[in-house]
This record gives structure tokens, sequence and C-alpha cells, in this order.
């Protein structure tokens, strides 16, 4: 399998606080990360809250200056679901804008074209087309959430980096959008860097997963593997307390 | 003990999405003091504009409402600007469902935590920061005094919420509306919250109206709950009753969802 992500050896650094005397000071936020993903695979990242997994999908996408290592794509523009929909979506537009500039990026669709697949890909997300006239601030913290998503595959990137995608989804919503991800990979082989904290949900839609502790992937495999033999004391951890 | 929060026959229609239904449509319920309640229901079907309501943030001028609700003996519904200022300092605190949106960026965390304090509390700097740091050590936040001096970009999303819950316990509330407080919390700290509430409600009888869309999360913390679908509250009662024998369709599912190994969808 071809890889379309591959990262090796990456330390990554946060700027903290004015310089003193001279020197920058900064914190580590990353130690030496080693993982692929390959094409048409959902790779799953777990880690308890502060452990550096927006940090390590920021250094992916090229949004963490700081590093050291090396940062592998094969894939043209990956797109990312950001953790906090409502910053990431731009107020100032519609959804049905907002949806459609990932297709205008691309050039590879007409105006009607855009807007036959943003309706159909609304739908999908059930919201329904009408929602296309709606601003983000009209919508709920779920729905939100959804158009993010949608904005991330309408374009069908090759690599998705999806950052809790369906924290704020009830589980009927949630297995939805997560049929139509894992529908999205076999139709165009995407790929995804999946960060959730629910181990369910890394259960049902990943073949493999990461797992981070205080900025380093202290595990990492197939998932029933991980999750049948954990070997780190935080894994047996994670899965003892999700029961 | 009496009725703190009542609502009867909420609704909410927001003006600049004529065609669509009603938000919160007929909505009922009532919160004892000291108690806690879940509110759980389908994404979109007016859980936070609920909330809103109840708390006297919706968007000003964009919603027709119908309806009343009664927070110690105040209509929300029609409250001057002056007086929910003061009802939220003094009775209720709200932890938002995205904690971005009512942080301040550009301000530093710890000082936002005490907000309610310096608005409506004689303390002083000293003592308000004091407070701050216990109520952001209960929240579980590691190194409280380092945060403190933080920015909240510099926080991951966990911890914000964190943040929010600090925030909204500090200044000891009757009654605090968190709208889906763990939804970005791993089980192991999710855990930890569920205590921190439990705590509060049983240690200062704070009242608890708990939004989430998970049903076994709100088992874990309520002993009430009513359920949500498009602006209805379809069912409400006994948890442990519900969980028995739940009447509605959509009930039947939130608790049927603990996803199997048969439900692997690749
Ligand atoms: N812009 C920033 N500047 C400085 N420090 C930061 C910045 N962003 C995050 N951090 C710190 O880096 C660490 C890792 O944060 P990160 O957001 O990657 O965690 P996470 O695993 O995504 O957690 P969560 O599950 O809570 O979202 C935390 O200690 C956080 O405070
Ligand atoms: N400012 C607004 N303008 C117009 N419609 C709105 C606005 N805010 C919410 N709505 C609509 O009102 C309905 C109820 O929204 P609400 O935010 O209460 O849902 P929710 O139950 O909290 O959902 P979620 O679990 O996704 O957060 C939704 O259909 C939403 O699109
Ligand atoms: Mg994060
Ligand atoms: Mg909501």
């Amino acid at each position: 399998m071809e890889n379309v992500l591959e990262v090796r050896g990456l330390n990554a650094w946060y700027e903290e606080g004015p310089a003193l005397f001279g020197s920058r000071r900064r914190r580590q936020v990353l130690f030496d990360v080693s993982f692929s993903v390959g094409a048409g695979e959902i790779v799953g990242l777990v880690g308890e809250s502060g452990s550096g997994k927006t940090s390590l999908s920021r250094a992916v996408l090229g949004l963490l200056p700081d590093y050291e290592g090396e940062i592998v794509h094969r894939s043209a523009r990956p797109q990312m679901v950001f953790q906090d929909p409502y910053s990431s979506l731009n107020p100032a537009h519609s959804v049905g804008w907002i949806l459609e500039e990932p297709l205008r990026a691309a050039g590879i669709l007409d105006a009607a074209q855009r807007r036959a697949a943003v309706t159909e890909l609304l739908e999908k997300i059930g919201l329904g087309g009408d929602y296309a006239s709606r601003r983000p601030s009209q919508l709920s913290g779920g729905q939100r959430q959804r158009v993010s998503i949608a904005a991330a595959v309408i374009a069908k990137p090759r690599l998705i980096v999806a950052d809790e995608p369906v924290s704020a989804l009830d589980v009927t919503v949630q297995a939805q959008i997560l049929r139509l991800l894992a529908e999205l990979k076999e139709d165009y082989e995407l790929s995804y860097l999946f960060i959730s904290h629910d181990l369910n949900v890394i259960w049902q839609i990943c073949s493999r997963v990461l797992v981070m502790k205080e900025g380093r992937i202290v595990e990492q495999g197939p998932v029933e593997e991980v999750f049948d033999r954990p070997r780190h004391e935080y894994t047996r951890q994670l899965l003892a307390a999700a029961g | 003990m009496g009725d703190l929060l009542q609502v009867e026959n909420l609704r909410v229609r927001f003006l600049d999405a004529a065609l669509d239904r009603m938000a919160v449509d007929g909505v009922s319920f009532s919160l004892r003091e000291g108690e806690i309640m879940g509110l759980v229901g389908e994404s979109g079907s007016g859980k936070t504009v609920t909330a809103m309501s109840a708390s006297g943030l919706l968007p000003e001028g964009k919603t027709e409402t119908g309806g009343s609700i009664r927070l110690a003996g105040r209509e929300m519904l029609r409250c001057s600007e002056r007086e929910l200022r003061q009802i939220q300092g003094e009775l209720l605190s709200v932890v938002f469902q995205e904690p971005m949106t009512s942080l301040d960026p550009v301000r530093r965390v710890g000082p936002q935590v005490e907000e309610c304090l310096r608005l409506h509390t004689k303390l002083s700097a000293r003592e308000r920061k004091a407070r701050a740091l216990e109520a952001m050590a209960m929240a579980e936040l590691p190194e409280p005094e380092e945060l403190y001096r933080k920015y909240p970009h510099q926080l991951s999303g966990g911890m914000l919420q964190r943040v929010m819950i600090a925030a909204a316990v500090v200044g000891r509330p009757k009654l605090l509306l968190a709208d889906e407080p763990t939804t970005a919390l791993d089980v192991t700290i999710q855990a930890q919250i569920l205590e921190l509430l439990k705590k509060l409600n049983r240690e200062q009888g704070t009242a608890i109206l708990f939004i989430s869309h998970d049903l076994h999360v709100v088992r874990r913390l309520c002993t009430r709950v009513a359920v949500m679908q498009r602006g209805k509250i379809v069912e409400e009662g006994d948890v442990e009753e519900i969980f028995r024998s739940p009447r509605h369709e959509y009930t039947r599912r939130l608790i049927d969802a603990i996803p199997r190994r048969d439900s692997k969808l690749i």
C-alpha cells in the first residue's frame, strides 16, 4: 500500500510568551513521533486531553512552524476538520458558499454542478438543501460540526485530518456520519487521520490506532490488537474507563 | 423543596429561518431546588435553544417566543437587561457548548474564570484568585497556577472545556445550565467532571440542568431525564425507568446505541 502521509521523528515546539534575555522561550509539545497513513486507510488517534493530538494534526498540515523531523505528504490538498467548528467556519458566508468553496478552488465543476453537489451532501449529513442559505451562527452545535465535515470531504481530497469530528453528535446522527465517511473512503480511496476520545467510534471506523500520551505515541497497531492486548498502562486505563 | 425553574409551553421561532419549523415547540418541564435533571436529544432538537431561553441569552431581536420560563419566581422571557445581569451573577451560570465562543481570546484565562466574582462579590483580588485556582483544580485542570496566566488559544479543546466549567462553578450558583460540558473529554476526565458536578450538587445544593447527546452519560449523573426530538419533549421521567421501558422509538435507539464489535463499518 502506498502511503499518503509519512511522519518520521517529529519533534515540535510552541513559543511561550515573550523572548527572555534574547532567547526564545519554547515548550516542546511533540516528542519523536513516527507513523504513516496508507492510501484508503483510516488511522485513529486517541489520547488524554492535552496529550498533543490537535498539535500533531496541526503539524501534519504545516500549521506548526517550529518543528524538526520529516512530514511527507502525497496529497495535494489535505483537508482538516477542526475540533472547534465555530471558529473554523467563516461566519460571513452561507453554508452553501462555504461548501462550494473547496469545489471552486479545485475548479472541476461548474456553478450548477457545484450547487447540486452541495445539496446532495447536505442531504447525506441529515440537514437538507434548505440549510445552504443559513449562516454558521444559525446552526446548532452538532449541525455546525456536520457542516465542517462536509466542507472537508466535498472535494474528495486524498487525506483528511479530522479532529474530534463527531464528538457533538448523538448516536443516531453519528452513525449516519460514520457511514458516510466509510463510504467515501471505499468509493474514492480517501484516507483519514481520525482523532477521537471515544474508543467506540475508533473501533467502528479505524483499522489502525495510535495512542498518545504527553506528546509521545506510546502504542500503535491494528485496532483489534491494541484494544484486545493493550501493552501500555494508559491504553489499559482508557479501555477500563470506557467499560 | 419548591420549583427553582419552571418552563411552561416554551416556543421559540427564529425569524430569519421563517420557513423552518419552530426550534422549540411547546416544551414544559420543571427543576426543583437541588435537583439534577438531564436533557438529551437529537442534534438540532432544541436543547441549546431551551437552555439559552432559560438563561435569557437568546440573540436579541432574532426570535419570537411564547410560553413562560420562571426562575426563582422571575419571568426570564420578559426580563430587562439589568435584571438579567443580576440573575446571571447571583443565581445562574452557564457552561456553553462551544467554549471558544464565550471566552475572550485576548484575555488571560485566570481573570476570565474569576469574572463572576469580580462583578458580583466584594472579594479582594487575592481572594478571587484563590477561589479561581481552587475551581480550576476542582475542574481537573493540571497546574492551575501556570494555566491561570495563559491565553485561551494556548489550551487544548478539553482544557478549554474545563476552564468553562471552572468559570461556571466559581460563583457557586443555585442553578447550573451545563450544555454538553464533557463532549471534548476522554472517559477518564469525563468521569472526574461528573464527580465534580455530583459533589457541587451534594455539598452546595446546586441544581443542574445537564444537556447531553449521550443518554448513557446522563444516566450516571441524573435521576430524571427529558428526551427531545424536533423541538418537542417526546419522553420524560425517571432515568432507570426509561432504560427499563422506553416508550418512544428515538429513546430506544439512544439506549441500544452501545456500539458492539459486530457494528464495525470497515
Ligand atoms: N498555541 C499554543 N501555544 C502554546 N501551547 C499550546 C498551544 N496549543 C496547545 N498548547 C499546549 O500543548 C499541549 C497539547 O495540546 P493539544 O491541543 O495538542 O492537546 P489535545 O491532545 O488535542 O487535547 P484535547 O483532547 O483536550 O483537545 C497542551 O498542554 C496545550 O496547553
Ligand atoms: N441563531 C439561529 N438562527 C436560526 N436557527 C437557529 C439558530 N440557532 C439554532 N437554530 C435552529 O434551531 C434548532 C435547534 O437548535 P439547538 O441549538 O437548540 O439544537 P441542539 O439540540 O442544541 O442540537 P446540538 O446537539 O446539535 O447542539 C436547530 O434546527 C437549529 O438549526
Ligand atoms: Mg484537541
Ligand atoms: Mg446544542
